[in-house]
């Protein structure tokens, strides 16, 4: 029985003068809500979401409690251990103002992470944003407009031809004196390195998106819609989008991933931010030289780019399940 | 078939003429100058000079067909000229590094077999290991196998290698003092002896780079497997009487093989990608260091050579991965 035949059925009975209780309906449910119900199911993603909130409060809100400047260099207290080392090493140089200790120039580790921290999402973050916006432009115009379909994704073909990887350094490198010079030194590499990966990583999600919009496309409501004249503009803002979204999200936490580990590499390879502007990926990689006498300088800033991707990869996996409506139900 | 394979062929032709031609204009659009790392005494009409002897003065058009006949008419003559003793090229001019002044191509044949050896062992490590994984965990779906698989392959997915790399080092190389760190190339294997110490050196870099292989083909299979595992055939197979090692392996393994067998194939030019940071960590002297070392020194043939081979790579392997996918699946035709 519907809802319209309850409600119809106690009408009926009220009409005929034997009021009866009127039937609880059950609460109206919204799609989100159920997203994330099935979501909530996903031992992996909520302990992922919790991590990625963890880390994020880490670096945005940590700052603000732990005062240190990054910068600033305390060479009395340089190489400074971390204070759990003291746990099986008495001699250790540890320092109870130094939790994370310090690296050869006395420069607090924590701040480091902190601000490291901070670049790294916040690279990854408009990245990713750059990435799905092309990507669903792309992905959209193609399509829903059949004319252009093989031109772009001719052209989308030939970008996954490129290598990217070699690319990407080539763009670092060259571009990045100039953008130094016009918009500052952290601002220019901070475009580049965002241009750079978002340039290089769209294609995935052009490539769902189309192939999901050409296959709402041949709808009934859409054929409805258009039926009442509906512009193409409106068609795909109000119809087409809405319908497409769960891939695009799924698509953004791969994306989100993917990028935080570019910047790593890049940073690592010594192409990314400079060397006093400290990201995870340009923290480990200056403590490989000493990584012998000193491996928490490099597990903690690794450990913190993986458990990052790893906690933004489980939340895709649970996102996918969630948004899956055939799963849903189950 | 064959004549897909041949207007596949063809059409690469034109999409390796844009990549070359994206490479080149990003080259040149950059506003690097190979001049850059000169020293500031050296007059500017000297350096001009020095930039038309590397003949920089001429317009990008005559330069970028100069180096497409170079790289598609004079290298390969050079090529079969040392094979067969013959002499088409005729002493005509090669691609020259900026920085070292000798033939590109020479350099990257002596970096090529390194590269080759480490990336090529741990594709093949990575799949041998990728592939049993994959099946167990279809085989038993939600078992505790399954479960760990699905871990191992997220933190395949997760932790990149230049952590991943590094964490071995401090592990069995720092702590435990079991693997050297640094990859020796010059190292010769002649006996025993030096058979365990190449056995040794080369374990860390091809397991770091075999753990990526692994995370992503052991998902194709275990996907592919579960397809398979659910379809009418194989409860034909278990009715007939078979066995659960034949209808695994002979029935099931087989028909989940063919998408797989073209991840493989795509993936091998993004492990050549991986390796250039792997290459960096264990201090190989391969391709990807060499490639590093020429954008250091804006090394323009020498980057525009590597980074094309590359995209050679990626066209080839994408061509082989459609061709495989109808040759092994006869219900995909592309005629």
């Amino acid at each position: 029985m519907t809802d319209r035949d309850i409600h119809a059925s106690a009408d009926n009975l009220e009409v005929a003068g034997n009021p009866v209780a009127p039937i609880p309906a059950e609460k109206t449910r919204s799609q989100w809500r159920d997203v994330w119900d099935q979501f909530k199911t996903h031992k992996g993603a909520v302990l992922g979401l919790f991590f990625l909130v963890f880390i994020t409060l880490f670096c945005v809100a940590g700052p603000w409690i732990w005062t240190v400047d990054p910068g600033a260099l305390d060479v009395r207290n340089k190489d400074v251990r971390p204070i759990y080392t003291a746990i099986w090493d008495s001699n250790a140089k540890v320092n109870w103002a130094r939790p994370m200790g310090t690296d050869n120039l006395g420069r607090d580790q924590m701040a480091n992470l902190m601000q490291g921290g901070r670049i790294s999402l916040a690279v990854g973050w408009t990245a990713m944003i750059l990435a799905i916006l092309i990507g669903t432009l792309i992905g959209v115009l193609a399509g829903y407009f059949r004319a252009i379909d093989g031109l772009l994704m001719r052209f989308t073909d030939l970008v996954l031809a490129l290598p990217l990887l070699p690319l990407l350094l080539v763009m670092m490198l060259l571009f990045r004196d100039p953008l130094r010079a016009s918009f500052g030194p952290e601002q220019g590499i901070f475009i580049l390195v965002v241009t750079g990966i978002g340039i290089t990583s769209w294609m995935q999600t052009a490539r769902i998106v189309r192939g999901d919009v050409m296959a709402i496309k041949e709808r009934e409501f859409v054929l409805a819609a258009r039926s009442i004249g509906t512009p193409a503009r409106r068609m795909i803002t109000r119809h087409i989008l809405p319908n497409v979204l769960s891939p695009i999200m799924v698509s953004a936490t791969l994306g989100l991933a993917v990028a935080i580990i570019t910047e790593s590499a890049l940073s690592f390879l010594g192409l990314g931010f400079p060397s006093d502007f400290p990201t995870w990926g340009k923290i480990l990689n200056d403590s490989v030289p000493r990584m012998t006498r000193f491996p928490e300088r490099v597990i903690l800033p690794g450990m913190a780019i993986s458990l990052t991707v790893l906690s933004v990869n489980y939340i895709g996996d649970g996102l996918r399940d969630a948004l899956d409506p055939r799963i849903r139900g189950m | 078939m064959l004549t897909y394979t041949f207007r596949r062929l063809l059409l690469s032709i034109p999409t390796l003429l844009f990549i070359a031609f994206v490479i080149f204009m990003l080259l040149e659009l950059a506003p690097g100058d190979p001049m850059g790392q000169m020293p500031l005494t050296i007059p500017d009409e000297v350096k001009q000079r020095m930039r038309e002897a590397l003949g920089l003065g001429e317009p990008w058009y005559i330069r970028f067909g100069l180096w497409l006949y170079q790289f598609f008419v004079v290298e390969p003559q050079y090529w079969i000229d040392s094979a067969f003793g013959t002499n088409f090229a005729d002493g005509k001019q090669r691609i020259i590094s900026f920085q070292s002044r000798s033939p590109v191509f020479d350099t990257i044949a002596q970096r090529l077999p390194q590269t080759l050896w480490v990336v090529g062992m741990s594709y093949v490590v990575g799949v041998a290991i990728a592939l049993p994984i994959g099946i167990i965990s279809a085989y038993r779906q939600y078992s505790v196998f399954d479960q760990a698989g699905t871990f191992i392959s997220m933190i395949g997915f997760s932790v990149p290698p230049f952590f991943s790399g590094v964490l071995v080092i401090v592990i069995f190389s720092v702590q435990l003092g079991w693997l050297p760190s640094i990859y020796d190339t010059t190292h010769q294997v002649v006996d025993w002896e030096t058979f365990k110490f190449q056995l040794r050196q080369m374990i860390m870099p091809v397991m770091v780079l075999a753990l990526q292989t692994t995370a992503q083909v052991s998902r194709y299979m275990r996907a592919s497997m579960l397809d398979n595992l659910g379809q009418d055939y194989v409860r034909t197979a278990r009715a007939k009487g078979m066995s659960e090692s034949v209808v695994v392996l002979k029935h099931v393994v087989r028909n989940s093989m063919i998408p797989v067998v073209t991840v493989i194939a795509l993936g091998l030019p993004a492990i050549f990608g991986g390796a250039i940071i792997t290459e960096q960590i264990f201090k190989v002297n391969g391709l990807g260091q060499l490639l590093i070392l020429a954008l250091q020194g804006a090394d323009i043939p020498m980057v525009m050579t590597i980074t094309f081979l590359l995209a050679v790579l990626i066209v080839l392997m994408n061509l082989i991965a459609d061709v495989l996918y109808g040759v092994l699946d006869p219900r995909i035709r592309y005629d």
